[in-house]
């Protein structure tokens, strides 16, 4: 299905990336675990370029290096042969295979292939050697790089979930589905999650993976990630936490869990803003049956304080917010509750729902609703955002052209950020990272005011 | 098992050379073996570095975004009027496309951007499951070309097609049908084509003006600053001056065989290289114009006096530090060498994701005693070798960066994404500067590497030690 309402048949500036890079970035949090590309050489270093350049940490993505000859007679010796080798020199405890679009195109089936590697080895005795093979179908010609990360989080479960009979039961274990969060993020809810008292299976975690400390060694496989083990068992976890509006309702891992092992799942939207945060907190208590620590309440309080001391710099400020649907979802609603106006959400993303989740979040406190637009590119973007004069932009960094010829202000979030430092390090989820966005977005409004006017205020 | 030898797979064994171990021969030249992390892209990116910095021509990826995406204005290849090709242009190719032919999608496409941006030209690069759809790039080509009455090109640059080189060279075939289209008139005897400089951070316009000053015109930049009536017109220049490893080689051999066109292969890197390619093509001139050699070492002369007592101060700092190379093509290896020599710097490891077998034994020729040469490598090696030689500083490109730093080794990008030119003697001064603020860091003192290997007091580390005492002083 396509949703894209743009006007064009070119695509300019893509406002969105290519599905296996979302597989990768997921496997990466896996504790142990080598993404692997099935497809040419290209793809694998392009990937790894895009992805090394935000956060600034090695990337390694082993690619099955098809030529010519591979495209015609089908990619299954390569993809072997770079099992083998990653197996080796990598001692990998999983291998993410996710399939480009010139291997779905060449129609190799990749689970028979892992299916036949796994027997080959086997008969060969390093059947036990052998790593966890997880594969996940990510052709960029349906789907971008949201739904490749979501669908790899989806294959891991659904390989290392298996009867829920033999599970022992974890009441005071939860599981969280974050979706794409930064380090610093995954790092915060941890603390959340430890603070309720509770244990929690974060799935990915890329906290320490793609924001690793100084080594003296090279790290094959950087440390940190979600252990395996500790999959297995999610099965018997109290519950599931999936964070992501545009998601909830569809297949995914948390579902999943559901409904093969009975977990009680609530979705909930990125919790970005007062109220989605307090979905958030407040599901943990009630499933919980425990209070919310005093720090996180107390922090919530500040947080409503700031937004009080703010709300005269931020109010009827027009702003244009782009990028993954689900951070866009998170950002409009706190923007909505400080009384800026989101005056379009904008994303090259296409899961058909984006305007109800965002009509779900200003509903009652924005009208009118902002403008919604799904497969767009930063060309359509540009040409909305002209007609709107927004005084600010919210996004990751491929905005900065627009920024720039509006000569406004760009804050810059999610992914990529690859004009600035510590994009690994941006807080953006709950109170504390509401907080941080905050004192930005006021910032950066302040600066603007400063800079632009003759008298050069000491005061703002 | 060693280190190395857990990371070096058997099958590249003959891709990696110690000098002194035995008599030199080098594996080169091959595909990326399947799972070893090669830090090589793929034909298209070959194709694309080259033709990328066209400034006034649409560059249109058909395929699935990503290949799109990817290459949207990464390089810092400046343009002093038009900026085309800083927009990132793509059919963004959807499965119905995959499963019906991106033909029609693609003919719409470029009819589009031809008239919403009136290019002077437009290329059109082929993605790799554009070679297995079969969409016939030169029919939709060839027929908007008609219908618009601009060159529409296709570029068969299918990613899985062969490496990074087949790319320049597809890229090449491409630029070389603009040719011989332009008039030729007026163009100075004394005259050549800039091929194989991408004016990163600026680097074209120091060096057309080094040849200006030696009252050379310059007709046509290919690629850097590039323009697609310059290029039409390009067989009217009496030299073609090739810099770099051979990304336009391939398109200085067409014009050699078509036009008669003659070539010199140069570097603009480091002092030796920068001089002695403006001496060469002095002597190529020195017929028409017995004074250009007076003027050219006037010229030198002038630059190395500005250039000489800054470079001593950064030598005296940095004699005897240790510096490891890994670059796309061997070429650019080459000037590096003797640039590190020139900084007192010892290389003790040369390598390229795509040299040949003469490119390798000319590296071998010009290193020292116990350099390691390497092609096609990959993060596990790099990293090994780095830690082995105990390199200070790691010169290479994006992917190699985190690499370097990871292990607390300083590090130099003489790849696409730099800002301040390296070319040229100011060149050579930045590049000076830049290894200097990398080496010289105060940061290295704090990295595991330096306080395990006892350069460094392990000041911080005794503040973590178990059950350190708190007395007070
Ligand atoms: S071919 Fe597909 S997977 Fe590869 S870079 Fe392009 S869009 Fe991404
Ligand atoms: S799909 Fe092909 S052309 Fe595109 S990036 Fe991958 S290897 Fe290169």
């Amino acid at each position: 299905m396509h949703h894209s309402n743009a006007p064009y048949t070119s695509t300019t500036n893509a406002c969105k990336l290519c599905k296996p890079l979302g597989a990768c970035l997921a496997f990466r949090g896996i504790e142990g675990a080598v993404p692997f590309l099935h497809g040419s050489q290209g793809c694998a270093t392009y990937m790894r370029r895009y992805v090394i350049s935000h956060f600034r940490e090695p990337m390694d993505i082993a690619s099955s290096s098809l030529g010519e000859k591979h495209a015609v007679y089908g990619g299954e010796a390569n993809l072997k042969q770079g099992l083998r080798n990653v197996m080796h020199k990598y001692e990998a405890k999983l291998v993410g295979v996710a399939t480009t679009c010139l291997t779905e195109t060449i129609g190799d089936d990749v689970p028979m292939i892992l299916k036949a590697f796994r027997r080959e080895m086997e008969e060969s005795g390093v059947g036990s050697s052998l790593p966890a093979l997880v594969s996940v179908s990510t052709p960029s010609y349906s789907g971008a790089h949201m739904e490749g990360f979501h669908g790899a989080v989806r294959a891991v479960v659904d390989q290392f979930t298996g009867d829920p009979e033999v599970l022992p039961p974890r009441e005071n274990r939860v599981n969280l589905l974050p979706g794409f969060v930064s380090p610093a993020d995954t790092r915060y809810l941890r603390e959340i999650l430890d603070d309720f008292g509770v244990e929690s299976v974060i799935l990915p975690d890329i906290s320490e993976t793609m924001d690793g400390p100084a080594m003296e060694d090279y790290a094959k496989i950087p440390g940190g990630g979600t252990a395996i083990e500790d999959i297995r068992s999610m099965g018997g976890s109290r519950c599931t936490l999936e964070l992501g509006r545009t998601i909830m309702g569809t297949d995914t891992a948390g579902r999943l869990l559901r409904e093969r092992c009975g977990v009680p799942l609530h979705g909930m939207g990125t919790p970005i803003g007062l109220r989605e945060s307090d979905v958030f907190f407040s599901t943990l208590k009630c499933t919980l049956q425990r209070k919310i620590p005093r720090k996180h309440t107390l922090e919530r309080g500040r947080l409503v304080d700031a937004y009080v001391d703010a709300h005269k710099y931020v109010f009827g400020k027009k702003v244009v917010v782009f990028g993954e649907e689900d951070l866009v979802v998170g950002l409009t609603a706190f923007l909505a509750e400080i009384g800026a106006v989101p005056v379009l959400c904008a994303s090259g993303g296409e899961s058909g729902r984006f305007r109800e989740c965002i009509e779900g979040v200003t509903s009652g406190i924005l009208s009118p609703s902002p403008e919604v637009r799904e497969g767009m590119d930063f060309y359509d973007i540009a040409e909305e955002a002209e007609s709107l004069s927004p005084d600010l932009l919210i996004g990751h960094s491929k905005g900065f052209h627009l920024a720039k010829r509006l000569g406004i202000p760009l804050i810059r979030v999610g992914f990529p950020i690859h004009d600035r430092f510590g994009g690994q390090r941006i807080l953006h989820l709950a109170y504390r990272g509401t907080q941080n966005l905050l004192d930005r977005v006021v910032n950066a409004l302040l600066e603007k005011k400063q800079e632009d006017s003759p008298v050069g205020y000491g005061y703002m | 098992m060693s280190l190395e030898q857990s990371v070096i797979f058997d099958e590249r064994k003959d891709q990696i050379h110690r000098k002194g171990d035995a008599p030199f021969t080098m594996g080169c030249n091959r595909e990326s073996l399947a799972g070893a992390v090669s830090q090589r892209a793929c034909v298209f990116c070959g194709s694309r570095v080259v033709l990328y910095p066209i400034a006034d021509a649409v560059h249109l990826v058909h395929g699935p975004i990503g290949c799109a995406s990817y290459t949207w204005d990464i390089r810092g290849a400046l343009s002093s009027g038009p900026a085309l090709h800083r927009l990132s242009f793509s059919t963004d190719l959807q499965e119905k496309d995959v499963i019906f032919g991106g033909e029609e999608k693609l003919y719409k496409a470029l009819v589009e951007l031809i008239d919403r941006h009136a290019p002077a030209a437009a290329f059109v690069y082929s993605t790799c499951i554009v070679g297995i759809i079969g969409d016939d790039l030169n029919a939709v080509c060839a027929r908007v070309s008609r219908e618009k009455g601009i060159p529409v090109l296709p570029v068969q640059s299918e990613g899985f097609k062969g490496n990074k080189r087949s790319g320049y060279h597809a890229a090449c075939k491409a630029m070389f049908q603009l040719m011989g289209k332009g008039s030729t008139e007026g163009i100075s005897p004394l005259s050549v084509n800039l091929l194989g400089d991408f004016n990163l951070a600026g680097e074209i316009w120091i060096i057309r003006e080094y040849f200006r000053q030696m009252g050379i015109e310059t007709v046509a930049n290919i690629t850097g600053d590039g323009r697609v009536a310059d290029i039409r017109r390009a067989h009217g220049a009496a030299l073609n001056v090739v810099q770099c490893s051979g990304a336009t080689m391939d398109l200085a051999k067409m014009m050699q065989e078509t036009f008669g066109t003659p070539f010199l292969r140069v570097s603009y890197f480091g002092v030796e290289d920068m001089a002695e390619s403006l001496y060469a093509v002095a002597r190529f001139f020195l017929q028409r114009d017995p004074a250009i050699m007076d003027r050219t070492r006037a010229l030198v002369r002038e630059e190395l006096a500005v250039l000489y007592p800054r470079l001593q101060e950064y030598r005296r700092a940095l004699e005897g530090k240790k510096a490891a190379i890994y670059v796309g093509g061997a070429f650019k290896a080459f000037s590096l060498v003797k640039a590190f020599r020139l900084l007192g710097m010892q290389v003790v490891l040369a390598g390229s994701q795509t040299g040949t077998e003469e490119d390798y034994q000319e590296l071998y020729e010009i290193t020292d005693e116990g350099t390691i040469i390497v092609d096609d490598s990959n993060p596990l090696e790099l990293s090994s070798f780095l830690k082995e030689k105990d390199v200070d500083i790691f010169v290479g490109g994006v992917k190699e960066r985190p690499i370097a730093y990871k292990l607390g080794v300083g590090f130099c990008d003489h790849n696409h994404e730099r800002k301040e030119p390296l070319e040229g003697f100011v060149g050579m001064l930045n590049f000076a500067k830049e290894v200097h603020s990398s080496v010289m860091s105060p940061v290295w003192r704090f990295v595991p590497r330096s306080i395990h290997r006892g350069k460094e007091p392990a000041f911080t580390e005794s503040l973590f030690k178990a059950g350190a005492e708190c007395r007070p002083n």
